[in-house]
């Protein structure tokens, strides 16, 4: 499969080569691999139920891969519970948010993690430092850090769902379909935001199905086809339809899966 | 900060439009507007029924004395609502309140009466007893995952059996202990009743004026001084009224026995909304309360403990509502098979949902019990002396409970449709 990952961007911050899961009888991940890098946008790509979100879950800890190997800052490192995964420094944001509608934006992004002084919250350091949080993003569209979540729009929901995940030293950010539910405004809005995490020195992983998104803000494109990764590739130099043709049949001219295990894996 | 963030730019704290008076009062109708009418229909509720029964009945309500003995007959509901609301915060029910403040009522003064025990001691029992239902209910919800529903409808049946078994069917145990019988019929000196108001107005706005000062220390927006001050002058108005009458004497003969001064209970009271919260709106462990009632798998997933979350809660709600049992010992002199028992629980979650806490969970505030409970108190007071028929007074109490629920379903249903 190393012959499939054509980047040369330096070191990769996550490198996994060679990686199974299965559920069962179920084998999932057959044999797959990622690159991401810090400062790099780099896009996993893959039809539904292709194992997108179960390699996720698995970077992140919530399950362990059955085999393969899972690199970290250049030092192969051992991931079998999301502790583990946020004491490196990789935040995930989840397709649903995993918000609380009932509290602010302040009190959601610190959930879990409150600053104290003593007893008591330490409201005003946590409300400086959302909006500084806020304001090193850039991000204009929230009136207030002090209303609830539930006044939100999508769009200003994952800025916050966002937002916290980078409060924490993370170096590694993975979004599972950030766009999926938004508007044409807010997706601009949130692509911006997913460009300026890299733009900052983040590593970014952004699982998407949309073409358009993927192309405007990845450098580098991993297309899962059933299980396995068709091809990770620099994003400058491919197209949609290359792309779409790695999603559809794991294969795209003389890029991707070689024909007999393309075949077999559709046997 | 984020790892490689351009410097930050600080943003300068921008004056909002709530910041002036004008735009508070605009800002609290955009949230009326909204849905979320908070404490608004307890309050106007409360004034409503004071002026509809002092019209009615303007010797026998509107008097000192029966406002002194409304407020000691509202205290034992509102403190079983206080603790309902943990429970309610979460998103679950307690059906069996009512008779933890029966067994725990029974715990006192069986310890007290029958086995000559010090009222200390007693005091902890009774809390303990509580402690220990609460937290094995907890437990059963949290860990089995029952619904709590379903675990506390059998709490409350079988602590109605440990309270007949314990004092006996159709007897009554009395209390003699003065310290207890103190609680609920007592009042504070007249000075004491000042000392009391200018702390609490003082301690209020000594609290705004803090927070308003290390908020404009970390450049952030502050409410303005003179929405403080309204607040301040708004609380000092209603704190000097009520000490002014109930320092008023109102003994049916003064020369035999002076009666006067704010009921002890008041003081009381107020310490534990001080303290609750206090623990709910400025510790972690009340803003994971609140998480966990808002949506239980984000407070997972931000590494909250949620079962433990839910057992302290039922723990905290019930020993709250053994305490209300100290209360109820103290007001009727003892205990009976269904202290705690008939309307009580449904009074209690009657005051928690008019105060404005929300049956569906993380949505709520201590005060509410209070209001409420006030709420509840007057039609349970007033009722009485319009008509003598217990079933109308029944029907009423069910008409009140369900329209707040209503009120909170509705406000619900009007805050999903605005996104509020
Ligand atoms: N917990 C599980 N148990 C069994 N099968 C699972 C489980 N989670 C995912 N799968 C299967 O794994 C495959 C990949 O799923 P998923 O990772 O959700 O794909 P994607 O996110 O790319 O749409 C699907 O066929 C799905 O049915
Ligand atoms: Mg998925």
């Amino acid at each position: 499969m190393t012959e499939n990952t054509q980047n040369a961007g330096g070191e990769p911050i996550l490198s996994l080569r060679g990686i199974n899961k299965s559920f069962g009888a179920v084998h999932v991940l057959k044999d797959v691999g990622l690159d991401a890098w810090a400062g790099k946008v780099t896009a996993l790509v893959g039809d539904n139920g292709a194992g997108k979100s179960t390699f996720v879950k698995g970077i992140a800890g919530i399950y362990a891969f059955d085999s393969g190997e899972y690199r970290f800052e250049g030092k192969t490192v051992t991931v079998n519970h999301p502790k583990q995964s946020a004491a490196l420094g990789i935040e995930v944001v989840y397709q649903d948010l995993a918000l609380c509608d009932n509290l602010d934006v302040v009190q959601n992004m610190f959930l879990g993690r409150e600053m104290r002084s003593g007893l008591t919250l330490n409201e005003t350091a946590m409300e400086r430092r959302a909006q500084e949080t806020l304001a090193g993003l850039s991000v204009r569209t929230l009136k207030s850090v002090r209303q609830k979540v539930s006044s939100l729009s999508g769009g200003q929901r994952q800025t916050v769902a966002i937002a916290k995940s980078v409060l924490w030293n993370s170096k590694l950010v993975i979004l599972d379909e950030p766009t999926a539910a938004l508007g044409v405004a807010q997706t601009e809005q949130v692509l911006q935001l997913v460009r300026r995490l890299a733009d900052n020195g983040l590593a970014v992983i952004l699982i998407s199905h949309n073409m358009n998104d993927v192309l405007r803000v990845a450098d580098s494109v991993c297309a899962l086809y059933l299980g396995r990764t068709a091809a990770q590739i620099d994003a400058r130099s491919t197209s949609t339809t290359q792309i779409v043709e790695l999603i559809t049949s794991g294969r795209s001219g003389d890029l991707g899966l070689p024909p007999a295990l393309a075949q077999e894996a559709v046997a | 900060m984020t790892t490689g963030t351009a410097a930050p730019s600080r943003p300068s704290a921008p004056r909002r439009p709530e910041d002036s008076i004008g735009g508070t009062v605009q800002a609290y109708v955009d949230k009326l507007r909204g849905g979320d009418v908070g404490s608004l229909p307890a309050i106007l509720g409360f004034i409503a029924l004071v002026i509809f029964f002092s019209a009615m009945r303007p010797d026998s309500f509107a008097s000192t004395r029966n406002a002194a003995n409304l407020l000691n007959q509202a205290a034992p509901v509102i403190f079983i609502a206080m603790g309902l609301i943990f429970v309610l915060l979460l998103g679950e029910i307690d059906l069996a309140a009512g008779f933890t403040s029966g067994v725990g009522a029974a715990v006192l003064v069986v310890l007290m009466t029958n086995h000559g025990v010090a009222w200390p001691v007693a005091v902890i029992a009774c809390v303990a007893t509580g402690l220990v239902i609460g937290s094995v209910m907890g437990a059963l919800v949290a860990q089995l995952n029952i619904p709590s529903f379903v675990v506390t409808l059998a709490f409350f049946l079988a602590l109605q059996g440990v309270l007949l078994l314990v004092v006996g069917e159709g007897g009554t145990i009395s209390l003699t202990n003065e310290t207890i019988l103190a609680i609920m019929n007592k009042n504070l000196s007249p000075a004491l009743g000042w000392v009391l108001t200018v702390l609490v107005v003082g301690g209020y706005a000594a609290i705004a004026v803090l927070g308003s000062i290390s908020r404009r220390k970390a450049d952030l927006p502050v409410t303005s001084t003179s929405v403080t001050a309204a607040k301040v002058g708004a609380l000092a108005v209603i704190m000097v009224a009520v000490t002014i009458l109930f320092n008023q004497e109102r003994a049916v003969n003064p020369a035999i026995k002076s009666l006067k001064g704010l009921p002890l209970i008041v003081p009381v009271t107020l310490v534990f909304l001080l303290v609750l919260t206090f623990l709910l709106g400025r510790t972690a462990f009340g803003r994971h309360v609140y998480a966990v009632g808002g949506n239980a798998e984000a407070a997972r997933r931000a590494g909250i403990n949620v079962p433990m979350i839910k057992i302290v809660c039922f723990a905290i709600g019930s020993v709250l509502a053994a305490f209300g049992g100290v209360l109820f010992a103290s007001y009727n002199n003892g205990v009976s098979p269904t202290t705690g028992g008939s309307s009580t629980l449904l009074y209690a979650v009657g005051a928690a949902v008019i105060g404005g806490t929300s049956l569906f969970g993380g949505k709520g505030r201590i005060i509410d019990a209070i209001l409420g409970g006030l709420v509840v108190a007057v039609i349970q007071n007033g009722l009485p002396l319009i008509t003598q028929k217990s079933g109308i007074q029944f029907i009423v109490t069910g008409a009140v409970l369900l329209l707040a629920a209503s009120v909170d379903a509705l406000s619900r249903r009007r805050s999903a449709a605005t996104g509020r």
